[in-house]
């Protein structure tokens, strides 16, 4: 074998490496911004969701009445059909108003804003969950991670929302009536929650043991760098796709879990209704002709659940490497 | 003069291969064990370069992942200079210890985070044992390691797919180099680059030891590349040791009849017209290996005492024929 001459010497001065660019601008050069750029049904998902995620952060400035204060309610106004009146009128409703005089683009606001918490702090309760446990059994595997595995595969062996409801009774039983109004909001939570951290941790831990056995993880471990640290520093970062793939159509799902519920009377308490509520409402009065007051919130979730689900299923191809 | 740094006694290592619990009730199945490393001794001296070939399989990565801890010996102990690695290692001691070797790992792409940038990469080393280090120096040091395998310190900001495959591994070798190791395990550092390339990265690595007096392992099944780097060779057959000896006697004079074998393998461009003899069957299944020398089946020496008895390691060859002087005549010249 010919030797080749070695690579040149250091220069007398050391130089430290400069400093990377910005993330703005490594964002806008990435292949994720040119694969959303190229993808009309993915700009249209993304204003819809931005929008309608704007419009329930912004809802209590921008309704046009605040459907929750009793004493600008008037019963008189009950059933009001979308835009029967002129405009700038003293009671001009857009979409129509409800049983109780209530404006319906108000409740949709109000609603889409509690339906988009709860999916939010609940997607994100069960992306962390999901995602520790994930970590936690995949690096270390044998016991731990067969206990963890099997109650993540007996609880995806039943319905989502039946282990949704069986949380939701449970907690409420076990919190004191005083509180249960208040505490309702987060026992759903908790519940829509719980029942969907299953998904992540199979992810997670099955990217977690292909990482694990890469050289960069022996490198590590061979300083001596605690496990913890290896796993948040090294491992995580390597896994982060398909959460987020998860994370966003669980996020679909989420909402629509809430409203399930709420749809069901188990969610929040009616005087805090989610779109979820506004359907049930509205279901009554479908078939005596006031169908605006199930039509719009019904159109504002699907929109929404829709939106959030093709942006899930763009990320998925667009981080997918094989079908670029 | 010669101070030794590393001492490896009577290691073995056995992996567990059964199927599991249920499985093996109902087919009424024992344990089963590989021993990838069995009972293999042996020293290497500060600053000089060990080299361990052998074919696949034949237990040079686990003794490798052995010597750095990523695995723990069945039997046998590690002593780095005087200290046992063997034991576990923990606390203030351990980390004191730890800084003093570091490893090379044969793909340099999967040795590097790809979500890290190389500064990050390089620093890694720092961080761990250099706690007091601040952000200025460390990011100095990592552009003087960058320069000193080669490469530039712009290139820091980059990700490892940004790089070649020779350039990945000097990546891995500052990143060995950082916090100023006296000794590096390189399990078979350029196996997955090209042969040019190849000159360079060693070329580099010997350059690296003359400067800092490093010591190195060197895992190999490249005899070209072995000779090239190494002092002293071991020659690994199925977990155990066939011969070791100093790496001019080795290539001049083998004495192990696996290890003519292996030589006469080499294609030689003087074309001497030397008589060779082929390569014959394949190494065994380390699952049932054969009793006595596990290299009787190939040996064209084999007698019946090494169809039935382990030959022990004298004057660093395992072999009966060469113990009883059956060999002698059959040297090469």
């Amino acid at each position: 074998m010919s030797m080749t001459e070695t690579p040149p010497r250091p220069p007398a001065t050391p130089q430290a490496p400069p400093r990377p660019e910005s993330r703005l601008r490594r964002f806008l050069d990435s292949d994720i911004f040119y694969s959303w750029k190229r993808s009309p049904v993915t700009i249209l998902a993304t204003v819809t969701a931005l929008t309608l995620i704007l419009i329930a952060i912004l809802a209590p400035w921008i309704a046009p009445y605040d459907p929750f204060n009793p004493a600008s309610l008037n019963l008189m106004d009950g059933f009001t059909p979308p835009v029967s009146q002129g405009p700038f009128s003293e009671n001009w409703f857009l979409m129509g108003a409800d049983n109780q005089g209530r404006d319906v683009l108000s409740t949709i606001m109000y609603g889409s804003r509690v339906s988009l918490f709860v999916g939010f702090m609940a997607t994100m309760f069960a992306m962390v969950l999901g995602v520790g446990l994930g970590l936690t059994a995949g690096y270390n595997g044998g016991m731990i991670d067969a206990v963890i595995m099997r109650i993540a595969d007996i609880q995806l062996s039943f319905p989502a929302i039946l282990i949704a409801l069986l949380i939701f009774g449970v907690a409420r039983g076990m919190i004191p009536a005083s509180h249960q109004e208040s505490m309702a909001i987060w026992v759903l939570i908790l519940a829509i929650g719980l029942s969907n951290w299953a998904q992540f941790a199979r992810t997670v831990r099955g990217a977690t043991m292909v990482e694990r056995e890469k050289d960069y993880v022996s490198a590590a471990r061979i300083m001596g760098v605690h496990p913890i640290l290896i796993l948040l520093r090294h491992i995580l970062p390597n896994v982060l796709g398909p959460v987020l793939v998860i994370g966003t159509i669980g996020l679909a799902l989420a909402i629509i879990e809430e409203a399930t519920l709420s749809f069901l009377g188990v969610g929040v308490p009616p005087t805090q209704p989610s779109l979820g509520t506004l359907i049930r409402i509205g279901q009554q009065y479908l078939f005596s002709g006031e169908w605006w007051i199930l039509f719009f919130p019904a159109v504002t979730l699907i929109l929404l659940a829709l939106s959030v689900n093709l942006l899930g299923d763009w990320l998925r191809d667009a981080l997918n490497p094989k079908l670029r | 003069m010669s101070d030794v740094l590393l001492d490896v006694r009577n290691l073995s290592r056995r992996f567990d291969v059964s199927k599991p619990w249920l499985n093996r009730k109902l087919e009424g199945l024992e344990k089963l064990y590989v021993k990838a490393v069995d009972d293999v001794s042996f020293t290497v001296n500060r600053g000089e370069t060990f080299a361990l070939v052998g074919e696949s399989g034949s237990g040079k990565s686990t003794i490798a992942k052995l010597i750095v801890g990523l695995l723990k010996p069945t039997q046998g102990e590690i002593f780095f200079s005087g200290q046992s690695l063997a034991r576990g290692l923990s606390g203030a001691e351990a980390r004191r210890l730890r800084r003093r070797f570091q490893m090379i790992f044969q793909d340099p792409l999967a040795s590097l985070n790809p979500r890290w940038r190389v500064t990050d990469i390089i620093a890694e080393p720092l961080r761990v044992f250099e706690r007091s280090m601040d952000d200025r120096a460390r990011r100095l040091r990592v552009g003087e390691l960058l320069t000193l395998v080669g490469l530039s310190p712009e290139d820091g900001v980059k990700f490892p797919h940004q790089f070649s495959g020779g350039q990945r591994q000097r990546i891995a070798i500052a990143r060995a180099l950082a916090a100023k190791p006296e000794f590096i395990v390189c399990d078979e550092p350029t196996s997955a680059l090209d042969v040019s390339v190849q000159a360079q990265i060693l070329n580099l690595m010997k350059d690296l030891q003359k400067e800092f007096g490093l010591t190195y392992v060197f895992i190999s099944h490249n005899l070209q590349v072995v000779r090239h780097m190494a002092d002293h060779i071991g020659v690994l057959y199925l977990g155990r040791l066939a011969e070791v000896a100093p790496a001019r006697d080795l290539f001049e004079a083998p004495r192990h009849p696996y290890t003519r074998m292996l030589l006469d393998a080499v294609p030689d461009i003087e074309m001497t017209g030397r008589r060779r003899k082929k390569v014959e069957g394949e190494i065994p299944s380390p699952l049932s290996p054969p009793p006595g020398c596990a290299f009787h089946p190939r040996c064209p020496f084999a007698n019946d005492r090494c169809k039935t008895e382990v030959p022990r390691t004298l004057g660093g060859v395992a072999c009966h024929a060469v113990e009883e002087g059956r060999l002698s005549d059959l040297v090469q010249p």
